[in-house]
């Protein structure tokens, strides 16, 4: 066991090593970083960051170390005459010589990205892949399953995939509102969600787990808080976990009152809830709400305390949320919040 | 030929020169009213260094907002205010007009001018770009406009529509934002069309295009540059501002807008302006260095050709700024490639500068030093944007902290350093001043070791998955303590840049007197007193070489003799 004393150092040198391109830390998959890649694209990026980190810190250390002597070599010292140096203007095969050997490394680091891209851009799409449509909104995300008829928000969950039995997802993307941008760094790049418009990109998980990223394009004043996790479930997994997705909300005897305020007041003009009558579609599915680990695109934990206090006033969490207090008394929160919190 | 060979007095009034020591508001009225190219440019230059501490203050806010995770001292809205704010200023408000400050100051002096094409063309276009950015900042006060005061633009600088349409963006700070851009935008314009055609036409006897100095040829190419770059800038603010009040869906996505028209006009306009911006700083280098190595600069015309090379490919990249908006795999390679190409004029600079320090005698005076440092800096920005038009990893650097820190690396770490330099060193001719060494020796490692605490760990805080643009980040994510020395490094900078404002203010009263030639340099403008007379040149120079105080000094071994 450590003490708390001893844990400082251990810290500093977990991310330093992290920075060095060793796992042990990133392993734990808490920090979202593109060093430690967890899917096909993720890992073809990665290699090509790589080969590419070679040869511009070769050109670095050649270009570097020249100016450096050069500086040193050159620099002006009391011995020195007075007159001036030898005046040079030019010289056209050094100088056709350092255009040259440039385009070179031009053409093989074009060569070497142009066949990423490709590789990445136009992957078909085998049969067993997934769809999952995913919109953007000021400031959080819907995940819809079209062949399942599931709908959730900010959490995603989807299969993992392993090279003995291949099941990539296959995400469309798109806006609401405003641009917003997909990025979990260890299993894809980013693709931007615009409306107006609909972009593609896929992912194939390697190892199930949780991945955390966030919206990659400034989208207003809650963009720092529009976070996304993705959860890669195992095949059993992920099967349970689309059986309960599909299943409407749950009516439980205890939380009738809270119901009825939940349909009676304006909630049901934003959120959906299926089982009642609520079908909005401004806010997030809330039929599985319990389901998931965080309230608000990731701004708090899902705790009965946390629900309760964001209903009362969305501003203590994530001022900016297009969420308005709905001024309920407190025997209607508790009543509403003990409704939301059956909703498994 | 021989009417420009008068004796310049009988041709210019010098009255207004004669007649300096008047009271404070005939002294101000003077430089409200003047036309002089000189008094212009210290204008730019002194309304650039005041938006320089403002966008800083911004920043260091920005950068004790983030320095501990899930921190309060801004609110989400003051701090996407702030970050708006801060990038705005810097391109608009502090780069633009630091290098059209010099250029109106330097240029007329380097060809043996007396004056800019246009003088009153001249003045006019310094007071739009001067109320632009009175305009911007304006929005604090009346940005609310019905929603209350304190408001300011938060739709980040490029601001992408449809964040920018009413429905996102009640009130008036957008408006304001769009305004000042349209009209400091025209102010740039109109400088741009005066000094080509100050370049064009005004040029001494002798001085032939490849004659000039190198710093007059890059704001040769600049200017045209702008000429392409400001325009499409303006377009999309217009659009904009129809769409908020007239009606028009140019972008307004709700009935059938594109919000990537707006990417693509911003970003046409926005790469080219990197070089809009960059290129003055290499035209302050290709001075300062030969004169502290003591040496020719090293292929002219290699020099030139590059220059104008970036210019032509600075037009073909701009969508490297989009390569995760959805494009074909064929337009991410092409702009992959193209974006690349840059790499190859901009390293024929580098090698030609390294080359024209070998062999020389390097004298370390602190502007120098921060030219020594923009070489320096300059490599690893070039590198790492090779790194970012690889398009795959850009999917993964786009919008992170990697960007960040690599626009830094060259906004700060080649531009603001080589204008740094460029104020060292042309701050005597400006003055009759020298500006103070050790404070300048202050300056310049406080602020390098500031800017590499501060921009080198950037980097690693992208790789690791940090967005830009957050007001806030959760602390599970292995962030922070890397937070906390970016900011700590900017809090070193702000205090070296103190220094600075110290140095300029205190340099004017007690610097020591720096005559007509401080740095044994050999271009037009240090044939001339410190400061120079209103009209600049007793009488207009006849050269023969592009370094004519080369040719004086050493009347047996002239630069003619050996230029192509």
């Amino acid at each position: 066991m450590q003490t708390k004393r001893h844990r400082r150092p251990i810290r500093f040198a977990s991310a330093a090593a992290c920075l060095s391109l060793a796992t042990s830390s990133l392993a734990q998959g808490k920090i979202p970083s593109t060093l430690s890649p967890a899917s096909t694209s993720a890992h073809q990026i990665f290699d090509l960051s790589i080969f590419v980190i070679t040869i511009t810190g070769g050109i670095f250390l050649v270009v570097g170390s020249l100016l450096a002597i050069t500086l040193f070599r050159f620099r002006e010292r009391k011995s020195d005459l007075m007159t001036e140096p030898a005046q040079i203007y030019g010289s056209n095969q050094i100088e056709l010589a350092w255009t040259v050997i440039p385009v070179l490394i031009v053409v093989v680091l074009f060569l070497t990205t142009a066949r990423i891209i490709f590789a990445i851009q136009d992957a078909p799409k085998p049969a067993a892949a997934l769809d999952v449509t995913a919109i953007g909104h000021q400031f959080w995300w819907e995940f819809r399953y079209p062949k399942y008829g599931v709908v959730t928000a900010n959490e995603l969950h989807i299969p993992v995939s392993p090279d003995s039995a291949p099941k990539p997802t296959f995400l469309k993307l798109t806006s609401g509102d405003v641009v917003h941008s997909f990025w979990i760094p260890q299993l894809a790049g980013k693709t931007d969600l615009i409306p107006n418009q609909v972009n593609t990109m896929w992912i194939d998980p390697k190892t199930a787990g949780l991945y955390l990223g966030q919206c990659a394009q400034f989208c207003g004043s809650q963009h720092a808080m529009m976070l996304l996790r993705v959860y890669v479930d195992s095949p059993e997994q992920f099967d349970a976990w689309i059986k309960n997705q599909q299943q409407p909300g749950r009516i439980e005897a205890q939380a009738i009152a809270g119901r009825k305020v939940f349909e009676k007041l304006a909630c049901m003009n934003c959120h959906a809830l299926s089982g009642t009558t609520a079908t909005g579609r401004f806010g997030p599915d809330l039929t599985h709400l319990m389901s998931r680990a965080t309230l608000a695109s990731g701004a708090m934990d899902n705790t009965p305390e946390n629900l309760r206090q964001w209903i009362k006033s969305p501003d203590t969490f994530k001022r900016g949320a297009l969420m308005p207090a709905m001024q309920l008394n407190d025997e209607q929160l508790d009543q509403v919040t003990a409704y939301l919190e059956t909703l498994k | 030929m021989s009417e420009y060979l008068l004796p310049v007095h009988e041709a210019v009034d010098q009255t207004i020169y004669e007649t300096p020591r008047g009271t404070f508001l005939e002294n101000l009225h003077g430089w409200v009213v003047t036309v002089d190219h000189k008094r212009l440019g210290i204008l730019y230059i002194l309304y650039s260094t005041f938006f320089l501490l403002v966008a800083g203050a911004e920043a260091l806010l920005i950068r004790i907002q983030l320095a501990f995770p899930r921190s309060h001292v801004l609110s989400a809205q003051v701090y996407n205010r702030f970050f708006t704010m801060h990038g705005t200023t810097m391109v608009f408000l502090v780069g633009m007009p630091f290098v059209f400050g010099f250029a109106n100051y330097i240029v007329p002096l380097q060809i043996g001018a007396r004056d800019m094409a246009f003088p009153r063309l001249n003045a006019f276009t310094f007071w739009l770009t001067a109320f632009g950015g009175l305009l911007l900042y304006y929005s604090f006060l009346g940005g609310g406009g019905l929603y209350g005061v304190g408001n300011a633009p938060d739709v980040s600088w490029w601001a992408y529509a449809p964040l920018t349409e009413r429905s996102f963006s009640p009130g008036h700070a957008t408006d304001y934002w769009a305004l000042a851009l349209i009209v400091s935008g025209f102010g740039t314009l109109g400088t741009a069309v005066n000094i080509i055609a100050t370049i064009i036409s005004m040029r001494c006897p002798g001085m032939t295009l490849m004659r000039m100095p190198l710093f007059t040829w890059l704001l040769l190419v600049v200017s045209m540059l702008t000429l392409v770059t400001i325009t499409p800038l303006t377009a999309a603010q217009l659009m904009l501002l129809i769409d908020r009040y007239l009606g028009g869906h140019f972008f307004d996505t709700q009935a059938g807008g594109s919000a990537q028209v707006w990417m693509h006009f911003f970003w046409i306009f926005g790469h080219p302006e990197v070089y809009v911006l960059v290129l003055p700083a290499f035209a302050i280098a290709n001075e300062v260095i030969p004169v502290f190595c003591r040496k020719a600069i090293f292929g002219y015309p290699a020099m030139v050709a590059a220059s104008v090379g970036i210019m032509f490919v600075s037009y073909s990249v701009w969508a490297h700024h989009m390569f995760t908006v959805g494009m074909t795999s064929v337009s991410n390679a092409f702009f992959t490639l193209s974006t690349m190409l840059v790499g190859v004029p901009t390293g024929i600079k580098i090698f030609n500068w390294i080359a024209t320090l070998w062999g020389g005698r390097i004298r370390f005076t602190t502007p120098m030093l921060f030219c020594i440092a923009f070489l320096f800096q300059f490599v690893i920005a070039g590198l790492t944007g090779i790194m970012q038009s690889v398009a795959p990893w850009d999917w993964q650097l786009h919008n992170s902290y990697f960007v960040i820190a690599h626009f830094h690396y060259v906004l700060v770490g080649a531009i603001v350093f080589c204008i740094f330099a460029g104020i060292y060193f042309w701050y005597p001719k400006a003055t009759g001043k020298l500006m103070n060494e050790t404070l300048g020796k202050w300056h310049f490692w406080l602020f390098v070791i500031g800017f590499h605490i501060t921009f080198d760990t950037m980097h690693f805080l992208g790789l690791l998955g940090m967005p830009r643009s957050i007001y806030t980040y959760q602390p599970d994510r292995g962030w922070n303590w890397l937070n906390f020395v970016v900011s700590v490094g900017g809090l070193i900078q702000g205090v070296a840049v103190l220094i600075f404002a110290y140095n300029l203010i205190r340099s004017y009263s007690q610097g020591e007197i720096a005559g007509d030639d401080p740095w044994d340099a050999w271009t037009l403008e240090w044939t001339t007193s410190s400061p120079p007379p209103v009209y600049n040149f007793e009488e207009l120079p006849e050269v023969h070489s592009r370094r004519p105080l080369w040719d004086l000094k050493h009347p047996d071994d002239p630069d003619w003799e050996y230029e192509a």
